[in-house]
Protein backbone atom coordinates (compact mmCIF):
# COMPACT_ATOMS: atom_id res chain seq x y z
CA UNK A 1 0.00 0.00 0.00
CA UNK A 2 1.40 3.37 -0.98
CA UNK A 3 1.59 5.98 1.72
CA UNK A 4 0.74 9.60 0.91
CA UNK A 5 1.82 12.32 3.30
CA UNK A 6 -0.43 15.27 3.97
CA UNK A 7 1.95 17.46 1.99
CA UNK A 8 1.82 15.11 -0.99
CA UNK A 9 -1.97 15.03 -0.95
CA UNK A 10 -2.00 18.82 -0.83
CA UNK A 11 0.42 19.09 -3.75
CA UNK A 12 -1.70 16.69 -5.77
CA UNK A 13 -5.03 18.36 -5.13
CA UNK A 14 -3.77 21.91 -5.51
CA UNK A 15 -2.31 21.13 -8.95
CA UNK A 16 -5.29 19.02 -10.04
CA UNK A 17 -7.70 21.75 -9.01
CA UNK A 18 -6.16 24.04 -11.61
CA UNK A 19 -5.87 21.53 -14.45
CA UNK A 20 -8.13 21.82 -17.48
CA UNK A 21 -8.65 18.10 -17.93
CA UNK A 22 -9.74 18.32 -21.55
CA UNK A 23 -6.84 20.53 -22.70
CA UNK A 24 -4.22 18.85 -20.61
CA UNK A 25 -5.36 15.35 -21.56
CA UNK A 26 -5.42 16.20 -25.26
CA UNK A 27 -1.96 17.77 -25.05
CA UNK A 28 -0.45 14.87 -23.12
CA UNK A 29 -1.77 12.23 -25.49
CA UNK A 30 -0.75 14.24 -28.57
CA UNK A 31 2.77 14.68 -27.20
CA UNK A 32 2.98 10.95 -26.40
CA UNK A 33 2.15 10.12 -30.02
CA UNK A 34 4.61 12.74 -31.31
CA UNK A 35 7.55 12.20 -28.95
CA UNK A 36 7.26 8.40 -28.92
CA UNK A 37 5.77 7.67 -32.32
CA UNK A 38 5.73 3.93 -31.80
CA UNK A 39 2.85 4.50 -29.38
CA UNK A 40 0.71 5.24 -32.43
CA UNK A 41 0.48 1.47 -32.88
CA UNK A 42 -2.54 1.41 -30.59
CA UNK A 43 -4.47 3.97 -32.56
CA UNK A 44 -4.80 2.66 -36.13
CA UNK A 45 -8.43 3.68 -36.17
CA UNK A 46 -7.78 7.29 -35.18
CA UNK A 47 -7.37 8.51 -38.74
CA UNK A 48 -4.68 11.02 -39.64
CA UNK A 49 -1.62 10.79 -37.39
CA UNK A 50 0.83 11.57 -40.18
CA UNK A 51 2.40 14.71 -38.68
CA UNK A 52 2.56 16.61 -35.39
CA UNK A 53 0.04 19.11 -36.78
CA UNK A 54 -2.32 16.29 -37.79
CA UNK A 55 -1.97 14.64 -34.38
CA UNK A 56 -2.59 17.85 -32.44
CA UNK A 57 -5.66 18.67 -34.54
CA UNK A 58 -7.05 15.14 -34.55
CA UNK A 59 -10.43 15.13 -32.76
CA UNK A 60 -10.11 11.47 -31.75
CA UNK A 61 -6.79 12.23 -30.08
CA UNK A 62 -8.37 15.11 -28.17
CA UNK A 63 -11.35 13.03 -27.10
CA UNK A 64 -9.24 10.10 -26.01
CA UNK A 65 -6.80 12.34 -24.19
CA UNK A 66 -9.68 13.81 -22.24
CA UNK A 67 -10.97 10.32 -21.44
CA UNK A 68 -7.59 9.17 -20.17
CA UNK A 69 -7.01 12.20 -17.97
CA UNK A 70 -10.57 12.07 -16.62
CA UNK A 71 -9.80 8.56 -15.48
CA UNK A 72 -6.67 9.92 -13.83
CA UNK A 73 -9.00 12.09 -11.78
CA UNK A 74 -10.59 8.91 -10.42
CA UNK A 75 -7.17 7.80 -9.26
CA UNK A 76 -6.70 11.07 -7.42
CA UNK A 77 -10.05 10.60 -5.65
CA UNK A 78 -9.02 7.08 -4.61
CA UNK A 79 -5.38 7.40 -3.65
CA UNK A 80 -5.74 4.91 -0.80
CA UNK A 81 -7.30 2.29 -3.02
CA UNK A 82 -5.72 2.55 -6.45
CA UNK A 83 -5.33 -1.13 -7.29
CA UNK A 84 -9.03 -1.77 -6.67
CA UNK A 85 -10.05 1.40 -8.49
CA UNK A 86 -8.09 0.40 -11.60
CA UNK A 87 -8.68 -3.34 -11.44
CA UNK A 88 -11.11 -3.51 -14.35
CA UNK A 89 -9.15 -0.97 -16.41
CA UNK A 90 -6.03 -3.03 -15.86
CA UNK A 91 -7.73 -6.17 -17.15
CA UNK A 92 -9.02 -4.22 -20.12
CA UNK A 93 -5.57 -2.89 -21.03
CA UNK A 94 -4.12 -6.38 -20.78
CA UNK A 95 -6.78 -8.63 -22.27
CA UNK A 96 -8.47 -6.41 -24.81
CA UNK A 97 -6.14 -3.52 -25.61
CA UNK A 98 -2.82 -5.43 -25.26
CA UNK A 99 -0.91 -2.36 -24.13
CA UNK A 100 2.66 -2.83 -22.85
CA UNK A 101 2.68 -1.22 -19.37
CA UNK A 102 5.83 0.67 -20.35
CA UNK A 103 3.46 2.96 -22.24
CA UNK A 104 1.81 4.03 -18.97
CA UNK A 105 5.22 5.12 -17.75
CA UNK A 106 5.87 7.08 -20.94
CA UNK A 107 2.50 8.85 -20.71
CA UNK A 108 3.16 9.66 -17.07
CA UNK A 109 6.48 11.33 -17.92
CA UNK A 110 4.83 13.30 -20.71
CA UNK A 111 2.06 14.45 -18.35
CA UNK A 112 4.69 15.79 -15.94
CA UNK A 113 6.23 17.86 -18.73
CA UNK A 114 2.84 19.22 -19.76
CA UNK A 115 2.17 20.21 -16.15
CA UNK A 116 5.61 21.84 -15.91
CA UNK A 117 4.94 23.86 -19.06
CA UNK A 118 1.57 24.91 -17.70
CA UNK A 119 2.55 25.77 -14.12
CA UNK A 120 6.10 27.06 -14.67
CA UNK A 121 7.87 27.98 -11.44
CA UNK A 122 4.87 26.79 -9.40
CA UNK A 123 5.74 23.27 -10.48
CA UNK A 124 8.41 23.08 -7.77
CA UNK A 125 10.79 20.16 -7.30
CA UNK A 126 8.55 18.81 -4.49
CA UNK A 127 5.57 19.13 -6.77
CA UNK A 128 7.37 17.24 -9.51
CA UNK A 129 8.51 14.56 -7.08
CA UNK A 130 4.97 14.04 -5.78
CA UNK A 131 3.48 13.90 -9.25
CA UNK A 132 6.17 11.54 -10.54
CA UNK A 133 5.33 9.30 -7.59
CA UNK A 134 1.63 9.56 -8.50
CA UNK A 135 2.08 8.71 -12.18
CA UNK A 136 4.34 5.84 -11.19
CA UNK A 137 1.75 4.46 -8.80
CA UNK A 138 -1.02 4.85 -11.38
CA UNK A 139 1.09 3.04 -13.97
CA UNK A 140 1.74 0.28 -11.46
CA UNK A 141 -1.96 -0.06 -10.64
CA UNK A 142 -2.84 -0.23 -14.33
CA UNK A 143 -0.29 -3.00 -14.82
CA UNK A 144 -1.32 -4.89 -11.70
CA UNK A 145 -3.83 -7.26 -13.28
CA UNK A 146 -1.59 -8.20 -16.21
CA UNK A 147 -0.95 -11.85 -16.72
CA UNK B 1 17.78 6.23 -33.11
CA UNK B 2 19.07 8.91 -35.45
CA UNK B 3 18.81 12.68 -35.18
CA UNK B 4 17.28 14.09 -38.36
CA UNK B 5 18.35 17.48 -39.65
CA UNK B 6 15.05 18.84 -38.30
CA UNK B 7 15.91 17.40 -34.88
CA UNK B 8 19.38 18.96 -34.97
CA UNK B 9 17.89 22.29 -35.95
CA UNK B 10 15.30 22.13 -33.15
CA UNK B 11 18.02 21.35 -30.62
CA UNK B 12 20.18 24.25 -31.78
CA UNK B 13 17.22 26.61 -31.61
CA UNK B 14 16.11 25.58 -28.13
CA UNK B 15 19.65 25.83 -26.78
CA UNK B 16 20.07 29.29 -28.26
CA UNK B 17 16.77 30.28 -26.57
CA UNK B 18 18.07 28.85 -23.29
CA UNK B 19 21.25 30.83 -23.84
CA UNK B 20 23.15 31.81 -20.70
CA UNK B 21 20.53 30.17 -18.46
CA UNK B 22 21.91 26.74 -19.34
CA UNK B 23 24.13 26.72 -16.24
CA UNK B 24 21.17 27.40 -13.95
CA UNK B 25 19.08 24.82 -15.78
CA UNK B 26 21.78 22.23 -15.10
CA UNK B 27 21.69 22.93 -11.39
CA UNK B 28 17.91 22.94 -11.27
CA UNK B 29 17.72 19.67 -13.19
CA UNK B 30 20.07 18.04 -10.69
CA UNK B 31 18.11 19.43 -7.75
CA UNK B 32 14.87 18.07 -9.22
CA UNK B 33 16.49 14.72 -9.91
CA UNK B 34 17.71 14.34 -6.32
CA UNK B 35 14.26 15.18 -4.95
CA UNK B 36 12.25 13.15 -7.45
CA UNK B 37 14.56 10.12 -7.71
CA UNK B 38 16.34 9.91 -4.34
CA UNK B 39 18.32 6.85 -5.44
CA UNK B 40 20.36 9.18 -7.68
CA UNK B 41 21.82 10.75 -4.56
CA UNK B 42 23.87 7.59 -4.04
CA UNK B 43 26.32 8.87 -6.64
CA UNK B 44 27.03 11.99 -4.60
CA UNK B 45 27.81 10.90 -1.03
CA UNK B 46 30.59 13.48 -1.02
CA UNK B 47 28.24 16.37 -1.85
CA UNK B 48 26.11 18.62 0.26
CA UNK B 49 22.76 17.96 -1.42
CA UNK B 50 20.74 20.43 0.62
CA UNK B 51 18.68 23.13 -1.05
CA UNK B 52 20.84 25.83 -2.63
CA UNK B 53 23.97 23.72 -2.42
CA UNK B 54 26.93 25.42 -4.08
CA UNK B 55 28.32 22.01 -5.02
CA UNK B 56 25.11 21.07 -6.84
CA UNK B 57 25.08 24.42 -8.63
CA UNK B 58 28.69 23.97 -9.70
CA UNK B 59 28.04 20.45 -10.86
CA UNK B 60 24.95 21.61 -12.72
CA UNK B 61 27.14 24.07 -14.63
CA UNK B 62 29.41 21.21 -15.70
CA UNK B 63 26.48 19.10 -16.83
CA UNK B 64 24.97 22.00 -18.76
CA UNK B 65 28.30 22.83 -20.39
CA UNK B 66 28.53 19.26 -21.65
CA UNK B 67 25.01 19.43 -23.08
CA UNK B 68 25.80 22.74 -24.79
CA UNK B 69 29.02 21.25 -26.18
CA UNK B 70 27.07 18.28 -27.52
CA UNK B 71 24.45 20.59 -29.05
CA UNK B 72 27.19 22.69 -30.69
CA UNK B 73 28.76 19.54 -32.13
CA UNK B 74 25.58 17.72 -32.83
CA UNK B 75 26.93 16.00 -35.93
CA UNK B 76 29.51 14.23 -33.80
CA UNK B 77 28.27 13.95 -30.22
CA UNK B 78 30.47 10.88 -29.64
CA UNK B 79 33.55 12.85 -30.65
CA UNK B 80 32.61 15.91 -28.62
CA UNK B 81 31.93 13.89 -25.45
CA UNK B 82 34.61 11.23 -25.93
CA UNK B 83 36.57 12.17 -22.81
CA UNK B 84 33.39 12.35 -20.74
CA UNK B 85 32.41 8.98 -22.10
CA UNK B 86 35.76 7.54 -20.93
CA UNK B 87 35.28 9.14 -17.51
CA UNK B 88 31.83 7.64 -17.06
CA UNK B 89 32.97 4.20 -18.18
CA UNK B 90 36.16 4.01 -16.18
CA UNK B 91 35.60 6.08 -13.11
CA UNK B 92 32.02 7.23 -12.54
CA UNK B 93 30.13 4.16 -13.79
CA UNK B 94 26.72 5.74 -13.30
CA UNK B 95 24.11 3.09 -14.09
CA UNK B 96 22.67 3.81 -17.55
CA UNK B 97 19.11 4.06 -16.23
CA UNK B 98 19.97 7.33 -14.50
CA UNK B 99 20.63 9.27 -17.68
CA UNK B 100 16.93 8.95 -18.54
CA UNK B 101 16.04 10.30 -15.10
CA UNK B 102 18.26 13.35 -15.49
CA UNK B 103 16.97 13.79 -19.04
CA UNK B 104 13.38 13.84 -17.76
CA UNK B 105 14.30 16.48 -15.17
CA UNK B 106 16.10 18.60 -17.76
CA UNK B 107 13.00 18.49 -19.96
CA UNK B 108 10.88 19.55 -16.98
CA UNK B 109 13.19 22.51 -16.34
CA UNK B 110 13.08 23.59 -19.99
CA UNK B 111 9.29 23.18 -20.04
CA UNK B 112 8.75 25.19 -16.88
CA UNK B 113 10.95 28.08 -18.04
CA UNK B 114 10.15 28.05 -21.78
CA UNK B 115 6.70 26.56 -22.27
CA UNK B 116 6.12 28.31 -25.59
CA UNK B 117 9.45 27.19 -27.03
CA UNK B 118 8.94 23.54 -26.09
CA UNK B 119 6.48 22.70 -28.84
CA UNK B 120 5.70 19.00 -29.31
CA UNK B 121 8.21 18.82 -32.20
CA UNK B 122 10.97 20.49 -30.20
CA UNK B 123 10.09 18.28 -27.20
CA UNK B 124 10.54 15.21 -29.38
CA UNK B 125 13.88 16.43 -30.77
CA UNK B 126 15.23 17.41 -27.36
CA UNK B 127 14.17 14.08 -25.88
CA UNK B 128 15.99 12.27 -28.70
CA UNK B 129 19.06 14.46 -28.21
CA UNK B 130 19.18 13.74 -24.47
CA UNK B 131 18.84 10.00 -25.22
CA UNK B 132 21.70 10.28 -27.69
CA UNK B 133 23.90 11.99 -25.08
CA UNK B 134 23.09 9.25 -22.56
CA UNK B 135 23.92 6.60 -25.13
CA UNK B 136 27.29 8.22 -25.88
CA UNK B 137 28.16 8.52 -22.19
CA UNK B 138 27.46 4.82 -21.58
CA UNK B 139 28.83 3.56 -24.91
CA UNK B 140 32.16 2.38 -23.51
CA UNK B 141 30.74 0.69 -20.39
CA UNK B 142 31.37 -2.80 -21.74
Amino acid sequence: MVHWSAEEKQLISSVWGKVNVEECGAEALARLLIVYPWTQRFFDNFGNLSSPTAIIGNPKVRAHGKKVLTSFGDAIKNLENLKATYSKLSELHCDKLHVDPENFRLLGDILIIVLAAHFGKDFTPSCQATWQKLVGVVAHALAHKYH
Amino acid sequence: MVLSSADKNNVKIIFSKIGGHAEDYGGEALERMFVTYPQTKTYFPHFDLGKGSAQVKAHGKKVAAALVEAANNIDDIAGALSKLSDLHAQKLRVDPVNFKLLGQCFLVVVASHNPAALTPEVHASLDKFLCAVGTVLTAKYR
